[in-house]
């Protein structure tokens, strides 16, 4: 039995999202002995033959009028048509929005034991066992299946990638969706220029201590310096200074980057408990008694509009 | 129209997390349970659709009798009636197939989970219920307009957001957006009075499977000491981001 990977891709391009799925599924066949298989949907523009690069060397692309636009049901009875017939018993998909929406559809078509949230790769594959996070990561802990399919959805940025050598074939394939209830996409609004959240690497956030939305113009120049995405806390998408898709936290977005950078964020537990995973965390407060500062790899004690242009200038002169 | 509210009873969010001293459990010593943050979004907005649109609004959790104080706050929030499914919410597959089978005694036009719930976090209730209705699905929900049978939704996708359509019935895992922070309602007293003698039914739980076994739980390891670095210092900064961590 083979690992099945749904490899997404955004209009036709792969994203790190995607190579990080490959290689999450590639190394589990590594650990079950045997081989990955990945489905990709649409039209595709990049070149499939990168998805080599990260264990995955043979990949089937399902297109037609079925896939141009996104529908959870029909990503979900295609995957579990294609495990049938490439005889996969586990599914791994990466925990972006449309992989957590497609994840549990699938599940009950294919009766597979489900583990969602996943920090790591499997500890152990008989029975499949994975570590996950729970209680917005103020704790972890380890689950099994023994259901003979399964399905993993790892948090993005969890395991991280690595390009080695190798290259895909990737063929064309079809299979037969049948009746499935249906939604209708009829506007898709995609922020320009911008890296989204789950899958930023470094992260520029802001809260209330910025004062007003007139203040954000330096949290985003430090953002573009650094290939950085932008959050904010809960107050300040709430008083509509920051729009919503960037509040993060326990009720907002869960972050996993290698860098988070927090600007006049006290550093409440809620917000900690969305953001605790990032791999470093620097805090700039202008109260040495915050608590962010607890949870922090570096800290800075002072004024955000005075520390955050010497940093924008440090940092220039640091690439130059 | 019927609209189905499920509730999840988590800890508050300012809970400090700690497990049993042989870690097989959650202990649940001391602390304060709550509306799931998500579901309170989703279950403002179907107050909305009572009140504008002539909605019957029931709220459901599965759950032992200590989860009733938090259905009785959705019932004073402004849901008509509840339901207890009286187990254990083990997992998030047994969850799902005992709302289904309740569901499909009782044909609602909409069902509104959240997209996830702030304790085990798995995100898959909603999905596995529509899925076990064989129902439209919307999940990261942020609007929601229904108009006879049609509904126009939004949804977060990652770096944007996608407006659809579906019929009823349907099922979505909600967030906010469906209605703002300043919308969500504390309870008045009113409500609260009459939230004690509205229906609360309490179910006995249909058979369900479960998929997955619970191994035991762990505390993050401890965060080493914050390195301070001056305020006028930021080049130092900069290096200690290249030099030790490593991420620029
Ligand atoms: C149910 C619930 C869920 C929640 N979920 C979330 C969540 O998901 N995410 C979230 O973020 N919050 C969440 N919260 C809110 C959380 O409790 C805090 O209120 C919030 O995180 C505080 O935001 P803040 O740090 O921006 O603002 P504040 O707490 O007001 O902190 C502002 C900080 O800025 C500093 N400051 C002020 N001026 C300057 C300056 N010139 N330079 C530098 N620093 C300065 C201050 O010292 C202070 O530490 C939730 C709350 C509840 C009740």
């Amino acid at each position: 039995m083979s690992v099945l990977v749904y490899l997404e891709n955004w209009e036709g391009k792969f994203k790190k999202n995607t190579f990080e799925a490959a290689q999450y599924a590639a190394k589990t066949a590594e650990m079950m002995g045997t081989s990955v298989i990945g489905v990709t949907f649409g039209t595709i523009s990049d070149d499939a033959a990168e998805l080599g690069k990260y264990g995955v060397s043979k990949v089937l692309n399902l297109s037609g009028d079925d896939y141009n636009s996104f529908d959870n049901y029909k990503i979900a009875a295609a995957l579990k048509e294609v495990a049938a017939a490439q005889n996969c018993d586990t599914l791994i998909v990466s925990g972006t929005f449309n992989g957590k929406a497609v994840a549990p559809l699938y599940s009950v078509m294919a009766e597979a034991g489900m583990i969602t949230n996943v920090t790591e790769l499997p500890s152990s594959v008989a029975p499949l066992t994975v570590k996950r996070s729970v209680f917005s990561s103020k704790g972890f802990v380890n689950y099994s299946t023994e259901a003979s399919s399964k399905v993993i959805v790892f948090i993005p940025n969890a395991v991280g990638v690595v390009a080695g050598s190798g290259s895909a074939e990737m063929t064309e394939s079809n299979v037969s969706l049948g009746d499935l209830p249906q939604t209708n996409v009829t506007n898709v609004d995609r922020v320009q220029g911008k890296i989204p959240l789950p899958e930023a690497e470094r992260v520029i956030s802001g809260g209330r201590g910025l004062k007003g939305p007139e203040n954000w113009s330096m949290v985003e120049e430090l953002a573009e310096l650094m290939n950085a995405g932008t959050a904010c806390s809960k107050p300040v998408a709430d008083m509509g200074w920051r729009p919503h898709n960037e509040h993060v936290g326990q009720t907002g977005i869960a972050i996993n980057p290698e860098l988070y950078v927090a600007i006049g964020i006290s550093g409440a537990i809620q917000h900690l408990a969305g953001v605790s995973n990032s791999k470093t965390i620097v805090v700039i407060n202008s109260d040495a008694e915050a608590p962010f500062f607890k949870a922090a790899d570096y800290g800075i004690v002072g004024d955000a509009f005075e520390v955050v242009p010497k940093f924008i200038e440090a940092l220039k002169k640091f690439k130059a | 129209m019927k609209v189905l509210v499920c509730i999840s009873h988590v800890p508050d969010t300012t809970s400090k997390i700690n497990f049993t001293s042989d870690n097989k459990e959650f202990d649940k010593n001391g602390v304060q349970f709550v509306i799931n943050p998500y579901d309170e979004f989703g279950l403002t907005r179907a107050i909305w659709l009572k009140e504008k649109q002539g909605a019957t609004v029931t709220a459901i959790n599965v759950g032992k009798a200590e989860t009733e104080p938090t259905l009785r706050k959705a019932l004073a929030i402004g849901a008509d009636d509840a339901i207890r499914i009286d187990a254990d919410a083990t997992d998030g597959f047994y969850v799902a197939q005992q709302i289904a089978a309740v569901a499909k005694e009782n044909n609602y036009d909409l069902i509104i989970a959240g997209r996830e719930s702030i304790d085990y976090n798995g995100g898959q209730v909603a999905g596995m219920l529509a899925a076990l209705l064989n129902q439209p699905f919307v999940n990261a929900c942020v609007g929601l307009e229904v108009e006879g049978s049609n509904a126009t939704l939004m949804r977060e996708i990652d770096g944007g957001k996608e407006t659809l359509t579906a019929s009823l019935p349907l099922v979505i895992g909600g967030q906010k957006g469906l209605v703002e922070e300043k919308d969500l309602r504390i309870p008045n007293m009113r409500g609260i009075m009459s939230a004690r003698t509205k229906p609360l039914a309490v179910k006995p739980a249909t058979d369900g499977a479960s998929r997955v076994q619970v191994g035991s739980f762990e505390k993050p390891a401890p965060k080493s000491a914050v390195t301070m670095v001056e305020a006028d210092n930021m080049d130092e900064l900069v290096k200690l981001l290249h030099e030790e961590a490593k991420v620029i």
